[in-house]
């Protein structure tokens, strides 16, 4: 079986792992259009070559990040999603809508 | 009688049946130009010719004639989906292949053998009766059953509790088919062929030339071809072929793959499928069993195989037929699929004018060949998307109107 290296508990089985798919910068779902917000959610750039993607250990629920050649299927490089995410993403809070109007 | 054979096969009276003319020359501009010689490109070419009287037209294909998803998939075919958009579209094309031996006076092995969605959960019970009635509201054959029925119809199953996923009922849809991929696409380029398109292989595109928002033409490892319009219908490779044109598609391209049997005697009428042990089966006319499973965990251009998918798929296939466990696998294979968020394609206009898309066709496009044909020929023909596959539209992810099939899509193809 393929063996990928899980960041926080070593060479496992792939099968223990889930694919999150491409790492992507999150629009501001409050200031955002919706064309963007749909761009996010659904559209994706599909690479063929080194891709950077989020992967989880399923077994002990730990998301990190992989570098992979989706042409070759090599894994080239893994690791903690804090090597790339240095700060804290804060949400803006829920804007205030009327009860019963959602 | 062999020696009587022999005689035939070597006598001028009955000379080889030549299938396409010998290519020709590649031009330096068409009317239209076809990316992609799968079953999809090939019969949209058939139709502008037959229907539209198109024919300066070229479809242009990297490697061989149908060489792609079209000589790879397990050839199910059946029009028992979840939405009404998604049965009226697949319904039509079951019509039209019901059709096309005649139609091509060439016999495409179409079989209609009656297909099982295997429930082994309440919820798989609760999606099956939606479908059901979905279907039969809208004049197609479907039906929930039971395994009483089950037993009378494919007395081979095993249908015992003693197994890990017992089998509760089933999705019964009586005219569910398969039929031979490599003919559909061969009856086709050959019609399209005789009426004037010229089919290129070998012939890859590497960028599509545009001005003011309006597609001018391809260039290709055999050169620039200057055209006034372009369909593109590549599958696996959709979104990079869009990329040329600048499009971003909702597509992710993963392996999907299949394998079959040694060839058995003749016991399994049925196409099964269940969802949830990620198996579907049928019986080849050749008594090959033709086996396939979900798509593989993640994206990847490419068609290797793994052990992962053979061990899951064989295991599940036990589970069914106890009685194959001595039996071989002959050949592996896969393909890569174009999957869309909702499993249904992405089909008619784009932002660049003249420019037309057809994919998303992921792991249940064969079935759709003659209606995506017929389709998009009218919408490169006339510019227009027919009703019919409006509800497919790129746009519709901008505009959150996804037409949701993964019910009835995500194992069953
Ligand atoms: C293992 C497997 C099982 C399946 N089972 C079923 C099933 O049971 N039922 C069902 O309905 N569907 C099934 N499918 C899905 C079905 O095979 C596809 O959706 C369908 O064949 C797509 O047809 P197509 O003509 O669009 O694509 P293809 O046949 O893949 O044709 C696309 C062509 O485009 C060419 N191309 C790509 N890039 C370029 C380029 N840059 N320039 C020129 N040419 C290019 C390729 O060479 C290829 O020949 C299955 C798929 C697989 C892989």
């Amino acid at each position: 079986m393929k063996i990928m290296n899980c960041p926080l508990n070593g060479p496992r089985n792939i099968s223990e792992f889930v694919w999150g798919g491409e790492v992507r910068t999150m629009p501001d779902p409050n200031g955002c259009t919706t064309e963007e917000w749909a761009d996010y959610v659904f559209l994706e750039n599909n690479t063929a070559g080194i891709v950077r993607e989020w992967w989880c250990h399923v077994p002990t629920s730990f998301w990190f990040i992989a570098e992979r050649n989706t042409v070759t299927d090599e894994i080239i490089r893994t690791y903690p999603a804090g090597e790339v995410f240095k700060t804290r993403v804060d949400f803006a809070p829920r804007p205030k809508t009327q009860e019963g109007t959602r | 009688m062999p020696l009587g054979l022999l005689k035939y096969g070597l006598s001028s009276k009955y000379p080889a049946r030549r299938h396409f003319p010998p290519a020709k020359d590649l031009k330096r501009s068409y009317d239209v130009v076809i990316i992609g010689g799968g079953g999809h490109g090939l019969a949209a070419a058939y139709y502008l010719a037959r229907d539209y009287g198109i024919t300066n037209v070229a479809v242009l294909d990297k490697g061989y004639l149908a060489g792609g998803n079209t000589a790879r998939n397990t050839a199910i075919i059946r029009s028992n989906y979840l939405t009404p958009e998604g049965v009226r579209f697949y319904e039509e094309s079951m019509r039209l292949y019901r059709e096309l031996s005649e139609e091509f006076s060439y016999n495409i092995l179409y079989s209609v053998r009656g297909h099982f969605t295997l429930a082994h959960t309440d919820a798989a019970m609760r999606t099956s009766r939606w479908r059901a009635e979905v279907n039969k509201h809208l004049g197609v054959d479907s039906e929930l059953i039971y395994p009483d029925d089950i037993r009378k119809l494919c007395p081979s199953m095993n249908l015992s509790d003693d197994v890990r996923y017992p089998i509760l009922g089933a999705l019964y849809h009586p005219p569910g088919a398969i039929a031979r991929h490599d003919a559909v696409a061969w009856g086709y380029a050959a019609g399209a062929a005789r009426r004037g398109v010229e089919i290129h292989q070998m012939t890859e595109v590497t960028g599509i030339l545009t001005e003011n928002g309006r597609v001018k033409g391809v260039e290709t490892n055999r050169g620039t071809i200057h055209c006034n319009k372009v369909l593109q219908a590549v599958a696996g490779s959709s979104s990079l072929v869009g990329k040329m044109a600048g499009l971003r598609l909702p597509i992710r391209t993963i392996p999907l793959q299949a394998c079959v049997s040694v060839p058995l005697k003749p016991f399994l009428d049925q196409i099964v499928v269940s969802g949830s042990l990620h198996v579907y089966v049928s019986q080849s006319s050749r008594g090959e069993l033709v086996m396939g499973g979900s798509t593989d965990p993640y994206a990847l251009y490419s068609t290797r195989s793994t052990l992962d998918f053979k061990e899951s798929l064989l295991g599940h296939m036990l589970e069914l037929f106890p009685f194959l466990g001595e039996v071989s696998v002959l050949r592996q294979w896969a393909g890569m699929t174009d999957m869309t968020p909702d499993f249904s394609p992405v089909m008619g206009l784009t932002p660049i004018e003249n420019y037309y898309i057809d994919s998303g066709w992921g792991t249940w496009g064969f079935k759709a060949t003659p209606i995506c044909g017929r389709t998009m020929a009218d919408t490169v023909a006339t510019g227009v998307a027919p009703k019919l596959i409006e509800p497919f539209r790129l746009s519709r992810f901008d505009e959150f109107a996804q037409v949701g099939e993964k019910g009835a899509a995500s194992v069953g193809h």
